[in-house]
């Protein structure tokens, strides 16, 4: 324990991650209100990364339906605040809840029927479409014509009920970021984040040490969802509407997950780095293609950014960066 | 009898799904990469149906030859120049790798064309064919022919032909067959081009039963997973099985409960068959 304690203390790690956050407190104080709006769509962006990249990047388990537990989230919390005018925090718990209990059960049965790599994948597809395609006719919560939350104009941020302006969700949300990283790289290094690297790495030699695969595969999909879940949640209350077409869009999943892709699998700060960069390109080719009215050239130069990507730094940006930055970790 | 009609012609719809899965499927069963781009390139084909409709007059089905060349092209090129790098490489890479593609594809169409719904104006768009009491559409029957021969055409040739012969032994045996000497960099270049040419043919015929705009894309390659895990990823007579399956269920469910349930039912299936039989229904174990 004593070494990874060191390796924490790394000074140049621990000055790099405190700049970070410094940086990210001061930034919405700097800036106007656009470029807080984007941010928010960063950490959005990010802490959805983050909570995907346990069950990807740390367990091995290709999700690419993570936008169900988004949706979970959101339409829990949101219905429970419409309908009985539950506290937004409270109605998150129980989206977290709904959120793990439908990870864990699709986990449970993908894998007890040993349905696994690419088919578990596409699996997790049709769960989210389907769960879609319900919502699109569950009366209760709007379906097609959509839920909506009540706008409130406070004069001031009521974090407790969720209403304020876009700077308290950006605090909010970073708060939910850091701690996302401080989860990661607890779990990381405690014996469970090593059981996870041993299954992702090989699923039979981890089951020949005696690990029981099954269980902690199952427990990875449930925390993530339930992370996912509670970001659905914010999101709800960020947003006041919830369409079943935008909030379980499998557009939405592919998005949760080519941030941490891109800004390194399995890494603690590539699903925020990815984000940043990700967003960042989104907006720039949004208003350079708006200047250009070409219908389309944003989601070009997306495509070719991600393909650029895959083609020189497959493993992701941030290890490349974190060699450069000097901020490698002692060991591996 | 309307429920008859209405089952046959989901059938014939369902046939020409089953060769769009089919590309699909050999991919898959020989290269083992998942194509996520599959839809996006049947969009593809699906426009350059439409332009030279639109330009010359000339019947989708005519034009089928052409454009299925073309994505044979295209299919090939795409696995030797870049796909073939990553064969080898992790799941979401792969998928990165191809959803780029697709987003290209995607993109590429949107600023070539816009958004809206296109589609081609036949002179025997509103025929049909009387058998007893089944009425059965033209466009839909040249559509599902073309499939069944489509179909038929790329199982005699990985029956007969000694380059499908090849193939059939790389997807079995890969280490085995470069031990015997085959280019299996060719080879998967083949499959890849043959799987591309099935959406482009299938595209063709698409053409002639729906509109075709650039988004519509991603619900074709979702379509396109769900027939293959149906019927078995791999299996040639299970993507054809799959694909009449869901054209069947598409056309009972728009008619029996909602037109906006009908995916709801194939996904449904989908995660049925993924519990109960992961290996599709003809797939091996």
């Amino acid at each position: 324990m004593r070494a990874m304690a060191a390796r924490d203390l790394s000074p140049r790690r621990a000055a790099a991650l405190g700049l970070f956050v410094a940086v990210m407190l001061l930034l919405p104080l700097l800036v106007n209100a656009y470029i807080v709006s984007v941010l928010v769509v960063v950490l959005f962006s990010a802490y959805f990364g983050q909570s995907w990249n346990i069950m990807t990047g740390f367990a091995g388990q290709l999700s690419l339906g993570h936008a169900l537990y988004v949706g979970l989230g959101a339409y829990t919390s949101a219905a429970l605040f419409v309908h009985f005018g539950l506290l937004p925090w409270l109605g998150m718990l129980a989206g977290m809840a709904v959120a793990a209990l439908a990870g864990g059960a699709i986990a449970a049965l993908s894998f007890r029927f040993r349905v696994g790599g690419v088919y578990f994948a596409l699996l997790t597809i049709a769960f989210a479409e389907f769960t879609r395609i319900l919502f699109d006719h569950f009366g209760w919560v709007g379906a097609t014509e959509g839920l909506f939350l009540p706008v409130a104009n406070l004069a001031h941020d009521d974090p407790l009920r969720l209403r304020g302006s876009p700077r308290m969700f950006y605090y909010l949300l970073l708060a939910l970021s850091l701690a996302a990283l401080a989860l990661s790289h607890h779990l990381l290094n405690r014996r469970v984040g090593y059981y996870w690297q041993a299954i992702r790495e090989d699923e039979e030699a981890a089951r020949a040490l005696g690990i029981d695969v099954f269980r902690y595969k199952v427990a990875a999909m449930a925390l993530s969802a339930a992370m996912t879940a509670l970001g659905g949640g914010v999101l709800a209350f960020y947003d006041n509407n919830l369409y079943p077409d935008t909030v379980f869009a499998m557009s939405r999943s592919i998005e949760i997950i080519t941030a941490p892709i891109i800004g390194g699998l399995g890494t603690l700060f590539g699903p925020v780095l990815g984000a940043v960069l990700l967003t960042g390109l989104g907006e720039i080719m949004t208003n350079l293609s708006n200047a250009a009215e070409i219908s389309g050239l944003k989601q070009w130069f997306y495509g070719a950014a991600l393909l650029a990507i895959v083609a020189l730094q497959p493993s992701g940006l941030w290890p490349w960066l974190r060699r450069r930055l000097g901020l490698e970790e002692g060991r591996r | 009898m309307l429920y008859l009609n209405i089952i046959v012609s989901g059938l014939l719809t369902g046939a020409v799904y089953g060769l769009m899965a089919l590309g699909l499927s050999v991919i898959f069963g020989v290269i083992r990469i998942v194509n996520f781009a599959h839809g996006e390139m049947m969009v593809l084909a699906m426009y350059g149906a439409y332009v030279v409709n639109a330009r010359l007059g000339l019947d989708p089905l005519l034009v089928l030859p052409l454009v299925t060349l073309a994505l044979f092209g295209l299919g090939y090129a795409l696995q030797r120049l870049l796909i073939n790098r990553y064969i080898a490489r992790p799941d979401h890479e792969q998928f990165l790798l191809l959803l780029a593609l697709a987003t290209i594809i995607t993109a590429s169409l949107l600023m070539g064309f816009g958004p809206d719904a296109r589609n081609v104006q036949l002179d025997y768009g509103y025929d049909s064919y009387q058998i007893g009491a089944i009425l059965l559409d033209k466009v839909r029957v040249f559509a599902a022919g073309g499939a069944v021969l489509g179909a038929a055409a790329l199982w005699s040739f990985f029956r007969f032909s000694r380059t499908g012969k090849a193939i059939r032994a790389c997807a079995d045996n890969q280490v085995g067959a470069q031990v015997v000497g085959l280019d299996v960099k060719r080879l998967y270049a083949v499959t890849f081009g043959l799987g591309a040419a099935c959406v482009g043919a299938a595209g063709c015929l698409l053409l002639l039963l729906v509109d075709v705009q650039p988004y519509i894309a991603t619900d074709y390659t979702l379509l396109a997973f769900i027939i293959v895990i149906l019927g078995g990823l791999g299996s040639m007579p299970g993507a054809l099985l799959g694909g009449i399956l869901v054209g069947v269920s598409e056309a009972l469910a728009g008619f029996l409960v909602e037109p906006s349930l009908k995916s709801a039912f194939s996904f449904g299936l989908l995660i049925l068959v993924l519990l109960v039989r992961p290996q599709g229904l003809l797939g091996r174990a």
